[in-house]
């Protein structure tokens, strides 16, 4: 891809390449003869693209977590690039003030950066115009402290999203608040769920046609799920669309058409589990969301059903670890594919989607990309939801393949978890194959960058009775390092071929989101605080720098006001995996935090809690 | 002057205990099973008070050990009580075996609310205002005590088993 064209032949080249594959874009034909010969049209035809409508020309904002509705990840930006990425330095940092778990992006509008810190969830604005980047305002949102009671995994928060001039964010104790984005001033502030039920948010929102959509955490905690809408003005919610329950709660009407046999019928959300248990069955939204403009659709996973003792729940735990597409303007669902059904091993469904339309058995397709816990890529059909293809993108060893005639997995008998058996060697662990940090797509490599893990796990089942606003889990679990004995993985993936172009092994879980550039370049963090740049075609190291702490944040890249490329990420470790040293937990009892303590128990000796942004530039000459 | 916290008594607990049938089917199995072993102290009330600071401006002291707590504190069978208490009430889903993850570590021998027993209890029956929820209402006294007699030994075992490595 590195071929030696012009810098703005290949910018503009970079920018035509967000588009579509189809329909066919007239401006291709005004590229030059000689651009043509650079790129050819038979390999523009089989690389996968991000729908234009989803992810537009790159403006050099990143306005929300994921960069746009595709959520590539991407940025068109290539100033940095392999040649002088050695050369990149600390141009400006901030200290948050909180030490634990740092998930947030940072978001750039308007010349401002946005953070959002974990709980106590304070939200700085960074005045990018100005030398050192000073913070413009502060806002407080005094969550509750009983919430940081109620969270399973450490305090985050995984961000905010700028939209009109206006910023939304969640809080731990269950708000969606709305903030002037120049002034700070609170706008609105609803209240959407109840702490003595479990219910948290941690998750970033996403703002769709006039709508601020969010769902709640908890599933460790009988949280019935849900994704909502709020009116992005005044804050009043317009939809509610459970995970659970009876059709009308699930917002399944008579245009909900499921590509497979076992994800369509009358409330299976109600059938699929004993009397009543899907009223504490988990299901929560705590991920990613992205959307589709041209089907008016959005895309969302859900989370693992509770208790994790599977024994407590026969049936197919409908709606739970579930991919829904959505109308935005209603919240009625036109399909769902249930990824996991009656998961026995915390398999949540919410890790990103990203959208791209590829070639697939020979024909257009338009699909979305994602990398579920349960250790396979999913590529589905994001018109009718149909399976095209799934293949694991590391090891595996308690999914044995996925049937894409009936869109279920086929699980390894031995692999099944158990009341009173201590099963051994369950791959991947309870954190899946890969977590929350999201993967990136660069549309001129076609590959998709997964940062990911490498764990397995022993899981013994026990009976477990609900308590409100207790943990409802059922399950003692140990987890350890998978094959090669490696805790983490980065691995580029080509999505038409179905397999991986390169792997990085690492030493700890990768727990940090990724950024692709233009400039050839990806971009990710490591628990014990390494900020990486890799090739984005090779995988090779090209430059690194040692955070003030472990690393479990979303890169972001952007244009400042004058005109450079900076790439900026949150230090500070936590989260679940991290809970260890954020939470100064004992890594005598390796069950503590839900099978990870002793798996971190060395995080202690590598990395200490900290919150500080770092801002990455080329030196000005 | 001193900060000494009252601890709720037991009628506030009986009366909303007979309106959760599933916890107090729970309940009353653990202290069947006490009954049954009838080794456990027994106790219908917390402590009277219980100090949660050091600090006493102008001279002052701690509460004295409560003296119920004294008898809970190392006794085999409350601990073996509370052991199960702790994994029916849920609280392993925070604190695990000692190690801690929603909640804190209870094995490190590093307490923010201070750890003699009767401290210990009172953390349990009140809560803290950190995430730590009030148990005052779901459980009994007797209860509470055997809880404080586990949640104690899981530090004290943890010392010995650590001092015991190279």
């Amino acid at each position: 891809m590195m071929l030696p064209i012009s810098r703005s032949l290949r910018r503009r080249r970079n920018e035509n390449r967000t588009d579509s594959i189809w329909p066919f874009r007239p401006r291709r034909l005004l590229l030059t003869g000689a651009s043509l010969l650079l790129y050819p049209a038979l390999a523009a035809a089989q690389t996968p693209t991000a729908p234009a409508s989803a992810a537009p020309p790159d403006d050099g904002q990143w306005t929300m977590p994921a960069k746009n509705y595709a959520a590539t990840r991407y940025s068109a930006l290539d100033e940095i690039n392999g040649g002088n990425v050695s050369h990149l330095q600390v141009a400006f940092a901030f200290s948050t003030g909180v030490d634990h778990g740092q998930e947030a992006a940072p978001i750039v509008a308007n010349n401002t950066m946005f953070i959002v810190t974990p709980y106590p969830n304070i939200v700085y604005a960074l005045d990018l115009t100005k030398p050192g980047a000073p913070i413009k305002w502060s806002y407080q949102a005094h969550p509750d402290p009983a919430s940081q009671g109620v969270a399973c995994c450490d305090v985050v928060n995984r961000g905010a999203t700028y939209s009109d001039g206006k910023l939304f964010f969640n809080t731990l104790d269950d708000n969606t608040i709305a903030l002037d984005a120049e002034t700070g001033k609170l706008l609105w502030k609803t209240k959407l769920g109840d702490l003595n039920t479990g219910e948290t948010i941690t998750m970033a929102p996403l703002v769709v046609k006039g709508k601020v959509i969010v769902g709640d955490s908890g599933g460790e905690l009988g949280v019935r799920g849900w994704l909502s809408a709020l009116d992005v003005n005044t804050g009043k919610l317009l939809w509610r669309a459970y995970a659970t329950g009876p059709d009308k709660d699930v917002l399944i009407g008579p245009g909900f058409h499921s590509f497979y046999p076992s994800d369509n019928g009358a409330d299976l959300g109600v059938s699929t589990w004993p009397t009543d248990a899907w009223q504490t069955g988990g299901g929560t939204m705590w991920g990613w969301i992205a959307y589709d403009p041209d089907l008016n659709l959005i895309y969302y996973g859900t989370g693992n059903p509770g208790p994790w003792n599977q024994e407590q729940r026969p049936g197919d735990n409908k709606w739970t670890t579930t991919l829904f597409a959505r109308d935005p303007d209603t919240g009625e669902a036109k399909w769902a594919l249930q990824y996991n059904p009656h998961d026995e091993h915390d398999y949540d469904g919410i890790n990103e989607q990203i959208l791209v339309d590829m070639m697939a058995g020979g024909k257009p397709r338009k699909v979305l990309m994602h990398p579920d816990r349960n250790g396979y890529l999913y590529i589905v059909d994001r018109e009718s939801g149909e399976i095209v293809s799934a293949n694991p993108y590391g090891y595996v060893n308690s999914v044995l393949r996925i049937d894409t005639k009936t869109g279920r997995p086929v699980m390894n008998p031995d692999k099944l978890t158990k009341v009173g058996t201590v099963v051994h060697d369950i791959c991947p662990t309870a954190s899946g194959l890969k977590d929350w940090n999201p993967s990136a797509f660069s549309p001129l490599t076609g590959l998709m960058y997964i940062p990911h893990e490498n764990l397995c796990m022993d899981w013994k089942s026990r009976s477990v009775s609900y308590i409100a606003g207790t943990p409802f889990v059922g399950a003692e679990v140990v987890s350890k390092p998978g094959p090669g004995g490696n805790r983490g993985e980065f691995t580029a993936w080509d999505p038409v071929a179905g397999k991986a172009v390169w792997t990085i092994k690492e030493d700890l879980p990768l727990w940090s989101g990724a950024v692709v550039t233009a400039g050839g370049l990806v971009v990710y963090g490591t628990m014990d605080g390494w900020f990486k740049a890799v090739d984005a075609k090779t995988g090779e190291l090209k430059w690194r720098f040692k955070t003030g702490s472990g690393i479990i944040g979303q890169p972001v890249a952007y244009r400042g006001p004058d005109g450079r490329e900076y790439v900026a990420i949150l230090s500070g470790v936590g989260g679940w995996a991290g809970a260890i040293v954020s939470g100064d937990l004992d890594p005598r009892d390796p069950t503590g935090a839900l099978g990870m303590n002793g798996l971190m128990a060395d995080l202690k000796t590598k990395t200490a809690p900290g919150g500080t942004l770092y801002v990455f530039a080329l030196p000005s000459s | 002057m001193s900060s000494p916290c009252r601890v709720p008594d037991q009628s506030a607990a009986t009366m909303r205990l007979a309106s959760i049938a599933l916890v107090t089917w729970l309940a009353l199995s653990a202290s069947d099973a006490m009954a049954q072993q009838g080794t456990a102290p027994e106790a219908d009330r917390g402590p009277d008070a219980v100090s949660v600071t050091g600090l006493f401006p102008n001279g002052g002291a701690p509460s004295p050990p409560d003296p119920t707590g004294t008898r809970f504190e190392g006794n085999k069978a409350a601990i073996a009580d509370g052991k199960q208490l702790f994994g029916q009430m849920n609280c392993t889903g925070c604190h695990f075996n000692g190690g801690g993850g929603m909640g804190p570590a209870l094995m490190s021998g590093h307490w923010r609310y201070g750890g003699q027993i009767d401290q210990i209890y009172a953390s349990i029956a009140q809560g803290r205002p950190n995430g730590m929820p009030s148990w005052q209402f779901v459980l009994q006294p007797q209860q509470i005590w055997e809880l404080a007699a586990f949640v104690k030994s899981l530090s004290a075992s943890a010392a010995l088993g650590a001092s015991a490595k190279p």
